[in-house]
C-alpha cells in the first residue's frame, strides 16, 4: 500500500502519533488494564464497516500515544468476526506495540494467542496479568526466563490493585520505536522446507509480500485459510503460489497421516509446552486439583439445582430493575416536568414555546425516561458476567436453547433485549454460527424492551387495575413463547442444519469490584444512549411538527398531519378493537420508538401525560386495551432496532422480512385476542 | 488403552486426547480452547445429557455433547 497524498497532508501530530494496541484472551482483564493506562479518558466509535464497538484512548503518561483496545479473543484465526478484526488490525494497521493481556493463571492457553502474535512479526509487550491468581493456584512463573526465551518484555501485573501498571507502561513506552526479532515456530524438517518455498515466491511476488508479512502468510497458505485464500486470489501473477501451495500439501500428506493444519496448531502447542517447562513451576497437578470455583460449580451446575438458581437469578434480576429503575423514572419525569413548566413560563411566543417545551424538552425527557431501566438492567447483566455466572448460565440453557434449534450462547442476546433490542442484537456476536446469529437476531423484537413497558404501564393500570403486574406479565411471557415458536419455525424453514457446537470456557468465579460493574454497564447501556437517542430525539421533534401542520390547525388534531395519516389507516386495526385514529396515530409514532405511543396519545387525547389514565378508562374497553398491548409488543420494532438489524444482518431483505413479519403477527394475534375474545363475550 | 469419544468418560477421570474428528473451522476453534491431540483432560461433569464441562490447560471449558463425541481420547485414570 502507497501513502497517498491525504496521509501526508495530515497534522504532523497524527503521523508522529505512536500506538499500542491492548489485545488478550477473554476475561485476562484487558479492559482493566486499558482504563488504568488511559483513565477516563477514551473514546468509542466503531470498527470501520462493522458494529463491533472499538474503545480507543491516550495513555495517561504521555498523551501523544494512543491506546486501542482490540475485541477479547483466544486467537487470532478466522473462526469468528472478533478474531478478523484484531486481526486485521495488527496486520495492515501496524501498531507500534502489541501489549499482549495473559491470565498468567492459564499460560498455555493464553500463549497461543502470544505464539501467532509472535508469528506476525508484531512489537510484543507481555503483561502477566492475574498474578494473584496464578500464585493462590500455586503457579510460578520466571518471568526473565519466558522475557527471554520470547525475547520480548514481560511485566507482571495485577490489573484490579494496580500493581506492575507502571512498569508496564514504561516498558511499553520503552517499546515504541524499536523493533526486535522475535521467536519463531520451528515447524519442523519437511513443513519449514515448504515454507521456505512459499516465503520466497511471496517476497518474490512483491504486492503480497507489502501487505502481509511473508512468513506469516506462508503458514496461513499452507494451512489453507479461506479468508487468506480468497483474499490473494485477487492478486495479479498469483496461480504459482497456488501451485506452489498444492504441490506442498500433496507431498505433507504423504508425511503425515494427519491433516496440516492440525499439526501446524499442534506444533504451536509444542513450542508453548516447551516455554512452559522452562519458566513455570507449578504445583503437581494444578488442573485438577479442586477450587473454590469448582465447589461453587458443583451446587450452580448440578444437574437438580442448577435450573431453580437459574430461575431464581433471573427473577431477582428483574425484581431489581424493577425495585431500583421504577421510582427513578418518576423521578426522571418529574424532572423534566418541572424543567419544562420552568421554560415554558419563560417564553411568551406560545409556538416557540410549544416547541422547545413539548418538543425538545419533551423529546429529552422520552429519552432519559429509559435510562434508569436499561441502566439498572445492564448493571445487573455486568454483575452476572463479570462474577462469571453468565457463562455458566449459557452452560444451562444450551440443552433447552438447543431444543429450539438455538444455541447456548443466543439466550444472553435475549436477556439483554429485555433492557434494549439494539444492544441485544448487537450482542449477537458472540455467536459464531451466521444461522444460530439470524435466528437469535429475527426473534429478539419479542423480548419485551424497557420502552414497552410504560405502554402496558398505562393501559393495564388504567383498565386492569387490580391485576395490572399479572397482566404486564402475560405479556412478557406472550413474548417469550412467540419467539420460541418463531425461532423453531425459523430453524426449520429458514435456516436449517445444527446448531453451531458449544464450546466455551467458563471463567473461575471472582468478586467483582463495582468500578469494573460500572464500566461495563457504561458501555452497554451508553450504546443505546448514542444509537436510539439521537432517532428519538428526532422523533419527538418530527412529531410535533406533524402536529403542528398545517399552519393553523389545532395542535395533534384530527385536521394535523398526524390525525389524516391515522384516519387513514384506522380500517385497518378495526378489527383489532381500536378503529379511531388516535390509536392508529400512536402506533405511527410507537415505530419510531414504542414508548412515544403514550407521548403521542397524550398530545392526541390533548390531555398530557398524567390525565391519560382516566381519558383511556373512558375511551377503551380493557379487551380491546389488551389487543392494543399486544399488538405494541409484537409489531413492527422500533427504528433504532430496525437500524440495528440492518447492519447486523448487512442485508436488506432480512431486514425487511422482519418488519413484514412483525407486523403481521402482531396483526394476527392481536386479531385472535379480540375476536377469541368478544366471542367468549369478555368485549 | 482404549481410545474412546470424551462423552464416554466420568465425571473424576483423566484422559489424554489422541484424535479430533471434525472439519477444518471446528478443529480449529477447538484448538484455540485447548484442544489438541496430547492435552490432558480432566472430567468435572458429565451428565449424561447436554454439556460437559471438562478441565483442559488449567481452565475450566463447557464443551458440546455433540462435540465431546467427536473428541477422541485415552482414559489414564
Ligand atoms: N484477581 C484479579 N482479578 C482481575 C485482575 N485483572 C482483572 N481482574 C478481574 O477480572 C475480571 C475480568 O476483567 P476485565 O478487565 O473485565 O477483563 P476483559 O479481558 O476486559 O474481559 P471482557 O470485558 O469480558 O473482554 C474482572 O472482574 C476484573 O475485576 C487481576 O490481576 N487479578
Amino acid at each position: 500500500m502507497s501513502v497517498t497524498k491525504e496521509t501526508k497532508e495530515i497534522s504532523t501530530d497524527q503521523v508522529n502519533a505512536q500506538t499500542i494496541a491492548l489485545i488478550g484472551n477473554p476475561n485476562a482483564g484487558k479492559t482493566t488494564i486499558f482504563n488504568a493506562l488511559t483513565g477516563s479518558r477514551q473514546h468509542v466509535g466503531n470498527w470501520p464497516g462493522v458494529t463491533v464497538e472499538k474503545k480507543e484512548g491516550r495513555l495517561l503518561a504521555d498523551s501523544k500515544v494512543h491506546v486501542i483496545d482490540l475485541p477479547g479473543t483466544y486467537s487470532l484465526g478466522a473462526y469468528s468476526e472478533d478474531e478478523l478484526i484484531a486481526r486485521n488490525y495488527i496486520l495492515f494497521e501496524n501498531p507500534d506495540v502489541v501489549l499482549d493481556i495473559i491470565d498468567s493463571a492459564n499460560i498455555r492457553r493464553n500463549l497461543y494467542l502470544t505464539v501467532q502474535l509472535l508469528e506476525m512479526n508484531t512489537n510484543i509487550v507481555l503483561a502477566l496479568n492475574m498474578l494473584d491468581e496464578a500464585e493462590a493456584k500455586g503457579i510460578e512463573i520466571d518471568e526473565n526466563t519466558l522475557a527471554k526465551i520470547l525475547n520480548v518484555p514481560v511485566i507482571k501485573t495485577i490489573g484490579t490493585k494496580n500493581q506492575g501498571i507502571e512498569k508496564l507502561i514504561s516498558s511499553s513506552i520503552q517499546a515504541l520505536g524499536q523493533s526486535r526479532e522475535p521467536l519463531t515456530v520451528d515447524y519442523g524438517q519437511e513443513i519449514e522446507d515448504e515454507i521456505l518455498v512459499l516465503q520466497k515466491a511471496i517476497t518474490e511476488h512483491g504486492e503480497l509480500a507489502q501487505r502481509y508479512y511473508p512468513r506469516w502468510l506462508a503458514v496461513k497458505i499452507l494451512e489453507g485459510e479461506d479468508v487468506i485464500l480468497n483474499d490473494i486470489q485477487k492478486y495479479p501473477n498469483i496461480q504459482t503460489i497456488f501451485t506452489l501451495r498444492e504441490k506442498a500439501v500433496q507431498h505433507l500428506n504423504q508425511v503425515f497421516a494427519e491433516d496440516i493444519q492440525t499439526i501446524i496448531i499442534e506444533k504451536r502447542y509444542g513450542l508453548i509446552e516447551g516455554v512452559v517447562k522452562q519458566t513455570v513451576k507449578q504445583k503437581k497437578d494444578v488442573q485438577a486439583s479442586v477450587s473454590l470455583s469448582d465447589k461453587i460449580d458443583n451446587v450452580v451446575l448440578n444437574k437438580t439445582l442448577g435450573i431453580p438458581i437459574f430461575l431464581l437469578t433471573m427473577w431477582a434480576i428483574f425484581k431489581f430493575t424493577f425495585v431500583i429503575g421504577d421510582p427513578l423514572i418518576g423521578y426522571v419525569e418529574m424532572l423534566f416536568e418541572w424543567f419544562g413548566g420552568i421554560v415554558g413560563a419563560m417564553i411568551s411566543n406560545e409556538l416557540l414555546a410549544s416547541l422547545i417545551v413539548d418538543g425538545i424538552i419533551g423529546g429529552l425527557g422520552s429519552i432519559f425516561v429509559f435510562i434508569p431501566p436499561i441502566f439498572t438492567l445492564f448493571f445487573a447483566i455486568s454483575l452476572l458476567e463479570d462474577s462469571g455466572y453468565m457463562s455458566r448460565v449459557a452452560y444451562i440453557v444450551d440443552k433447552f436453547m438447543r431444543s429450539l434449534g438455538l444455541h447456548g450462547k443466543s439466550f444472553i442476546p435475549l436477556l439483554i433485549g429485555f433492557g434494549c433490542n439494539v444492544p441485544a442484537i448487537m450482542a449477537t456476536r458472540t455467536l459464531e454460527n451466521k444461522k444460530d446469529r439470524m435466528v437469535t437476531i429475527l426473534v429478539n423484537p419479542f423480548m419485551s424492551c424497557a420502552a414497552r413497558l410504560p405502554v402496558y404501564v398505562l393501559f393495564a393500570g388504567a383498565l386492569f387495575p387490580d391485576n395490572a403486574g399479572t397482566v404486564i406479565f402475560s405479556l412478557y411471557i406472550l413474548g417469550i413463547v412467540m419467539a420460541i415458536i418463531m425461532a423453531k419455525i425459523f430453524k426449520k424453514f429458514l435456516f436449517p442444519g445444527e446448531a453451531a457446537p458449544f464450546v466455551m470456557e467458563l471463567p473461575p468465579y471472582r468478586v467483582p469490584t463495582l468500578k469494573g460493574m460500572l464500566i461495563h454497564m457504561w458501555e452497554k447501556g451508553s450504546s443505546f444512549v448514542r444509537k436510539a437517542g439521537t432517532i428519538i430525539f428526532a422523533v419527538v421533534v418530527l412529531i410535533w411538527v406533524l402536529a403542528t401542520l398545517p399552519w393553523g390547525v389545532e395542535y395533534a388534531s384530527q385536521d394535523s398531519f398526524i390525525g389524516m395519516f391515522g384516519s387513514a389507516i384506522s380500517p385497518v386495526f378495526a378489527p383489532l378493537g381500536f378503529g379511531s385514529w388516535e390509536a392508529s396515530a400512536a402506533l405511527i409514532f410507537g415505530l419510531l420508538a414504542k414508548e412515544v405511543i403514550v407521548g403521542t396519545l397524550g398530545v392526541i387525547y390533548g390531555v398530557g401525560e398524567e390525565g391519560l389514565a382516566v381519558t383511556i378508562t373512558q375511551m377503551w374497553t380493557p379487551l380491546a386495551a389488551y389487543s392494543f398491548m399486544v399488538l405494541t409488543l409484537l409489531y413492527v420494532p422500533c427504528v433504532a432496532t430496525i437500524g440495528a438489524i440492518k447492519r447486523e444482518t448487512n442485508s436488506w431483505k432480512w431486514t425487511g422480512f422482519t418488519i413484514g413479519y412483525t407486523l403481521a403477527l402482531g396483526w394476527i394475534v392481536a386479531f385472535i385476542v379480540y375476536q377469541g375474545g368478544t366471542l367468549l363475550g369478555l368485549g | 488403552m482404549k481410545v474412546q469419544p470424551l462423552s464416554f468418560l466420568e465425571p473424576g477421570s483423566q484422559a489424554k486426547i489422541k484424535d479430533i474428528i471434525g472439519g477444518k473451522g471446528i478443529n480449529t476453534k477447538l484448538a484455540e480452547m485447548g484442544f489438541v491431540s496430547g492435552s490432558i483432560l480432566d472430567v468435572l461433569r458429565n451428565d449424561g445429557t447436554g454439556p460437559m464441562v471438562v478441565a483442559v490447560m488449567d481452565s475450566r471449558v463447557a464443551i458440546g455433547r455433540g462435540m465431546a463425541q467427536k473428541i477422541m481420547a485415552e482414559k489414564t485414570t
